[in-house]
């Protein structure tokens, strides 16, 4: 199967080893990995931010970018969100877009991705790939084939971790307060490792994490399910 | 006209600023953690028990949106329907309008006190200043108002005002301010409220009028439906010789069938109760039987701009339930007076822009309240797309800031960032700056302060040094 890649622009730069875990796993399942580097930005900041103008072109140009691919990844679930719920606010036509772990489960079936990662790991359902894509048990369903892995409830998980994009910039009191609230029940569960679908969450968390020392790792789900 | 929607006085900060005030009272955020966790919990339950639930919702976002969209017809049956059954209808533009036709209508009984039912649109319009202002008093009888009116504050919570006192807190006040308190009363909830009842037993007896707002109103038959849970409302209803009631004009439902859906999706979804205690329903008036003299003022204030926004009408839809505040955690940490309006939280980061506009920085600032985690949309018990109508709002007010002669710095940001995003070759220079300053800026494997807007990501949190090699520069050599 053939795959066009969309890295995203945050991972591009920030978070490259996502990148190459979720190339390095596609490859392993037997897909075929392209990645096409006229891609940019998908527009979900300046959407999100109220420049509606702005998105509309970055749509505009992420559409003929990805035309006539069969199946657009990506390892971010609030991108594959803006592709799939806004783009059509915006006029433009998206093309058919997963987040990794949607592809994983629903196009190529399977649970057992062949990983062994020996950590005690939670895991944070973002919003956008709760609610807005309606992941439901996928990235768990993934996690739980995983080797020597051991998946620890996390206790409210469902609530938004405060990053919310430039909220965390316009609102960063109210973003750091609930983020902390975040950080405490990740502590509660004594995991090594807090794993999402998105990093710009995870930076948020993570970030804030660095910052108290507070000694856990945060990692994308796709540079667990890549460790063998 | 601009339409005024009270909030608190003076010029109010926007809401980041408010926010970090409220967030630094630690007593106010214990309190609203507890009270809106035992609501929404309590909400979940009871939600739970209908099998049919995401069915009603559908039918109450129909019902609604069938009145709202034919509403010039449904407010002229509805006028018919009230004067036929010996009812009085005043039509009220905005605020100023709306408490200028109550105050004549109070002055012509010759009464100087007022009793009140809990109601948003007489707390919007600032209804109870005004009346003090041409020397009537009015006393809110709904025991969380009260608490509010004689704390001299100001709400914080559509369902329960007082959502961010405790009860050592609300002792504390009836001493202070409640004339004729016992002098051995405790913070037992149940003495507390017996206190209340004592004090307003007498308001109700001796008030010859009575001011109420509406959950509902049917255009087919007149009827106004108002729900509580303490009996002052039922109090304010019967024993006053003249009732008023200003309604928000978006209240009204077609038909008395449709309370049907509305008296399932409301007591569960705003005090996770499976019935409400007290709804009272009355029409016009009934020889010998209650208030022989009614007035309906119904009040626009902004809803009609609201309804003529195709995305944002859905906000007409609200039944005041609460449940998107109950839920959010943004409310929860901020409590309802950063808001900076009658209607606080995600239900208030829609309304109220759309019936005061977007000028003020207040107002500007509250559809960027709110991570867009969708929370709030999932309790909805009428469906409004809250997110949806936030980030629409964001471009309302980016809109009206694009022909400013000097930009913001963020509309500046925005505006490279797109410009940089346009084109390959300008990305992946600006991908080799970001990784080049990035790194220069880190010490031991992370940025701690970043300059400019940026500078408030590094106030509580760090930046992972970006690693040398982008993922594109990875992918060409491989």
């Amino acid at each position: 199967m053939r795959i066009a890649l969309f890295i995203t622009c945050f991972n591009d730069a920030l978070f490259p080893a996502t990148g190459k875990a979720t190339v390095t796993l596609l490859e392993r399942l037997g897909c075929e990995v392209r990645f096409d580097p006229g891609q940019t930005c998908c527009g979900q900041m300046h959407w999100n931010t109220g420049y509606h103008r702005e998105a509309a072109a970055l749509a505009a140009r992420f559409g003929e970018v990805f035309a006539g691919a069969d199946a657009v990844v990506t390892p971010s679930a609030s991108c594959a969100a803006m592709v799939r719920a806004a783009y059509p606010k915006l006029g433009v036509e998206p093309p058919e877009v997963y987040e990794l772990t949607e592809f994983l489960v629903d196009v190529l079936d399977v649970a057992d991705v062949g990983a062994y990662f020996p950590h005690r790991v939670t895991y944070h359902p973002t919003c956008h790939s709760m609610r807005t894509l309606g992941l439901a048990g996928r990235p768990e369903r993934l996690l739980r084939a995983v080797r020597g892995l051991e998946l620890v409830p996390l206790p409210a998980a469902e609530e938004c971790c405060g990053f919310g994009g430039t909220f965390a910039i316009k609102n960063s009191d109210t973003s750091v307060a609930m983020v902390a609230d975040k950080i405490r029940h990740v502590r509660e569960t004594a995991a090594d490792v807090l794993c999402a679908v998105d990093n710009s969450c995870l930076a948020h968390i993570g970030g804030a994490i660095s910052r108290l020392r507070a000694g856990v790792r945060v990692l994308h789900l796709a540079e667990i399910l890549a460790a063998t | 006209m601009t339409p005024s929607v009270a909030g608190p006085s003076g010029r109010p900060p926007k809401f980041s600023e408010a926010a970090r005030t409220a967030l630094a009272d630690t007593q106010l955020r214990r309190n609203l953690a507890a009270a809106t966790h035992t609501i929404r919990e309590r909400r979940a339950a009871v939600v739970d028990e209908v099998a049919d639930w995401e069915d009603l919702r559908d039918a109450g976002a129909a019902v609604k949106d069938r009145a709202l969209l034919r509403l010039d017809s449904a407010l002229e049956e509805l006028e018919r329907s009230v004067v036929e059954a010996g009812g009085t209808v005043h039509w009220a533009r905005d605020a100023a309008e709306a408490n200028a036709i109550v105050t004549s209508l109070v002055r012509a009984t010759g009464e100087t006190e007022v009793v009140k039912v809990k109601s948003m649109a007489t707390q919007e319009i600032g209804l109870n200043e005004a009346l003090a202002a041409a020397g009537i008093t009015a006393y809110e009888t709904d025991l969380a108002e009260l608490i509010v009116q004689l704390g001299d504050d100001w709400p914080s919570h559509i369902l329960v005002p007082a959502i961010h006192r405790n009860r050592a807190e609300i002792l504390a006040l009836f001493q202070r301010a409640m004339p004729g308190v016992p002098p051995d009363l405790t913070d037992d909830p149940a003495e507390l409220a017996a206190a209340a009842r004592a004090y307003l037993r007498e308001r109700f007896l001796t008030a010859k009028v009575s001011i109420s707002g509406a959950n509902f109103a049917i255009a087919e038959t007149g009827t106004l439906v108002v729900l509580e849970s303490e009996g002052n409302g039922r109090m304010c209803l019967t024993l006053p010789d003249t009732l008023i009631s200003v309604v928000g004009i978006e209240k009204v439902l077609p038909a008395w069938r449709d309370l049907e859906v509305m008296l399932q999706l409301l007591p569960r979804s705003s005090t996770g109760e499976r019935m409400n205690p007290y709804t009272s329903t009355w029409t016009g008036v009934t020889p010998g039987d209650g208030p022989q003299d009614f007035h309906l003022v119904l009040l626009d204030n902004g809803r009609t701009g609201a309804l003529a926004d195709e995305v944002g009408r859905a906000a007409l839809r609200c039944i005041r339930c609460s449940a998107c505040l109950n839920v959010c955690p943004v409310y929860e940490r901020t409590g309802g007076h950063a808001y900076g309006s009658v209607y606080p939280g995600p239900i208030g980061a829609i309304l109220t822009p759309q019936l005061r506009g977007v000028q003020s920085a207040l107002d500007a600032s509250l559809p960027y309240a709110s991570t867009l985690c969708g929370a709030c949309a999932d309790v909805c018990p009428v469906r409004i797309d809250i997110p949806e109508i936030l980030v629409h709002l964001r471009g309302k007010v980016v809109e009206s800031r694009r022909h400013r002669p000097v930009p913001t710095p963020e509309m500046l940001m925005m505006r490279s960032i797109a410009w940089t995003m346009g084109d390959r070759g300008r990305y992946e220079s600006a991908l080799a700056q970001t990784v080049r300053w990035g790194r220069l800026l880190s010490r031991g494997g992370r940025i701690r302060r970043l300059p400019g807007l940026l500078a408030k990501w590094t106030d509580a949190r760090d930046l992972p040094m970006p690693p040398r090699q982008s993922f594109r520069a990875w992918w060409r050599r491989r």
